[in-house]
């Protein structure tokens, strides 16, 4: 009886993961193709329209062209690393999704299944352990390359990580005082009964905002892949799937990211103003499913919108923001929320 | 020193302010402009399927003209070719036979006619200098092809397509362009 349940429980799990990353897969294919027509809109042009309905099919032709490019091995590369670098990049960015609860319970067959892979009660640190290894597969490739300005992005990736790991980290403590928990699921419930952690954290969600965009590589910390300076950074001696794997990365990255910052800061799948518990289980499920995506869809819309406003930043301005301003900013916030808690005795 | 002009602006390089130092009011004053972007006016025509009206005066490739009978206009006097700056009009005459008066409208007829499309520079001199009204230039551009030689049109390629068997892709080819007055 005992083993019947695991094998029912291990095949549950199995289908979520396949869902899972899947899911994110797909929804990455079509972040690019959406960067695509956000830019153009913002732009002033049409963006692509030629292939499918409203140029729905772009993704698709995309991941095709890729896929028949020619594919090269420098020969002065390291041959090993240079696989592993974006095998690594694309693994770390669909792990992060395990600990993510996408919804609240959904009863099916009998069983009440639970909307994530694994409540681990340190979600939120899996998921900082995870984020640090993907800079691995970009500075492995980039060492692997043999070139110097491979080189040059990797350690442009490395150093920039490392900065704003740090005051994303301490925002983060703040974060957790108030919570007073680091997993994830927990914060969600949290946040359905009181107000969204926004409203506690309101500087600690824009240094956390900020960092999310270092951590993503996405403009104005694009250094790494800075296209006018380095070639293409990290992956300038990459081509066919290899590249798609890097370029495919960041947008995994992103989504995630935007999904984390909804959890942590915006009641994850939490609808505001509504109380699902007096609703069917499996209603309210699709209800918060359908919350967090519209939440993450906005904050990919900001990643798109700040990438077309803001041009990139130089490097010594990029160290000047990480270390004298997001950390110092992060450690008051941190302070200043532990006087709160003790002063409000909350 | 004395400007030349009084155009010049005193740049201001005072120190910037706490608020401006903050960046973030300047971030989102940028982002509401590029947010105002979504709603403006796309100026991109979506060409294949939409395009935009020419001028009557266009000069795209050139056509071969027929009268209404669907005779040749051409009497190969090379006064085109002559006026070509480009040198790009070459042609042999022949002289009509008895029996093909349905076919070319005076006695003399261009048996070869050829523009080589890499030099015609589409001025429209060979139609300002033609007196039969042979030869104008249309509103289609010179399309795309493989190699250098097919660029070399011919007079099959050249010629408008009869009036009277193929009424529509002539009329097609006729455009909107005034008849003009022939010699």
């Amino acid at each position: 009886m005992m083993l019947a349940m695991d094998f029912a429980f291990l095949i549950e799990k199995l289908i979520l993961i396949v869902v899972v990353v899947f899911a994110s897969l797909g929804i990455a294919m079509y972040t690019t193709f959406a960067e695509r027509k956000v830019a153009a809109i913002l732009q002033d042009r049409r963006g692509p329209n030629r292939a499918g309905p409203f140029g729905l099919l772009q993704p698709l032709a995309d991941g095709m062209k890729l896929f028949f490019k020619e594919e090269i091995i420098p020969n002065f590369s390291s041959k090993t690393l240079f696989i592993l670098g974006p095998a690594l990049a694309m693994l770390t960015a669909c792990m992060t999704s395990a600990v993510i609860p996408w919804g609240n319970k959904v009863e099916l067959f009998g069983r009440s299944i639970d909307l994530q892979i694994a409540d681990v009660n340190i979600g939120i640190l899996y998921v900082f352990g995870v984020v640090s290894l993907g800079v691995y597969g970009i500075m492995i490739g980039a060492w692997a390359s043999n070139n110097k300005f491979s080189l040059m992005g990797g350690l442009r990736a490395a150093s920039q990580i490392i900065s704003y790991e740090l005051a994303m980290g301490i925002s983060m403590i703040a974060l957790l005082m108030v919570t007073g928990t680091l997993s994830l699921k927990e914060m969600v419930v949290q946040q359905q009964h009181g107000y969204w952690n926004v409203v506690y954290q309101p500087l600690g969600f824009l240094i956390f905002l900020i960092c999310a965009f270092a951590e993503c590589n996405r403009t104005p910390f694009d250094l790494p892949e800075a296209e006018n300076e380095l070639i293409g950074g990290y992956h300038t001696e990459y081509s066919s799937m290899k590249l798609g794997f890097y370029l495919f990365s960041e947008y995994i990255n992103m989504f995630i990211s935007s999904v984390v910052m909804a959890t942590l800061f915006f009641g994850g799948y939490d609808l505001p103003f509504f109380d699902e518990s007096t609703l069917a289980p499996n209603i309210a499920a699709i209800i918060g499913v359908a919350a967090l995506m519209a939440k993450v869809i906005a904050f990919i819309f900001l990643f798109m919108w700040v990438r077309w406003t803001i041009p990139r930043f130089r490097y010594d301005q990029l160290m000047h923001l990480g270390w004298r301003i997001l950390i110092p900013l992060a450690l008051f916030n941190m302070l200043a929320t532990g006087g709160a808690i003790l002063y409000f005795g909350k | 020193m004395q400007a030349l002009t009084n155009k010049a602006k005193q740049v201001n390089r005072a120190p910037m302010s706490f608020m401006e130092k903050l960046y973030l009011p300047a971030i989102i004053k940028g982002m509401m402009i590029t947010f105002s972007h979504i709603f403006k006016k796309k100026p991109t025509i979506n060409y294949p399927e939409k395009k935009r009206p020419f001028s009557p005066v266009f000069r795209g490739l050139q056509i071969l003209n027929r009268d209404e009978e669907g005779r040749e206009n051409c009497t190969a006097c090379g006064l085109c070719a002559v006026a070509c700056p480009a040198e790009a009009i070459t042609m042999e005459a022949a002289e009509r036979q008895p029996g093909e008066e349905h076919l070319y409208k005076e006695e003399k007829y261009a048996a070869k006619y050829e523009i080589n499309m890499l030099r015609c520079i589409f001025c429209g001199l060979c139609e300002e200098a033609c007196p039969k009204d042979a030869i104008y230039l249309s509103e289609t551009f010179t399309p795309a092809d493989y190699q250098r030689k097919q660029f070399i049109y011919s007079k099959n390629d050249l010629l408008i397509p009869h009036p009277k068997e193929n009424e529509e892709a002539y009329l097609k080819a006729l455009g909107n362009r005034p008849q003009k007055q022939t010699l």
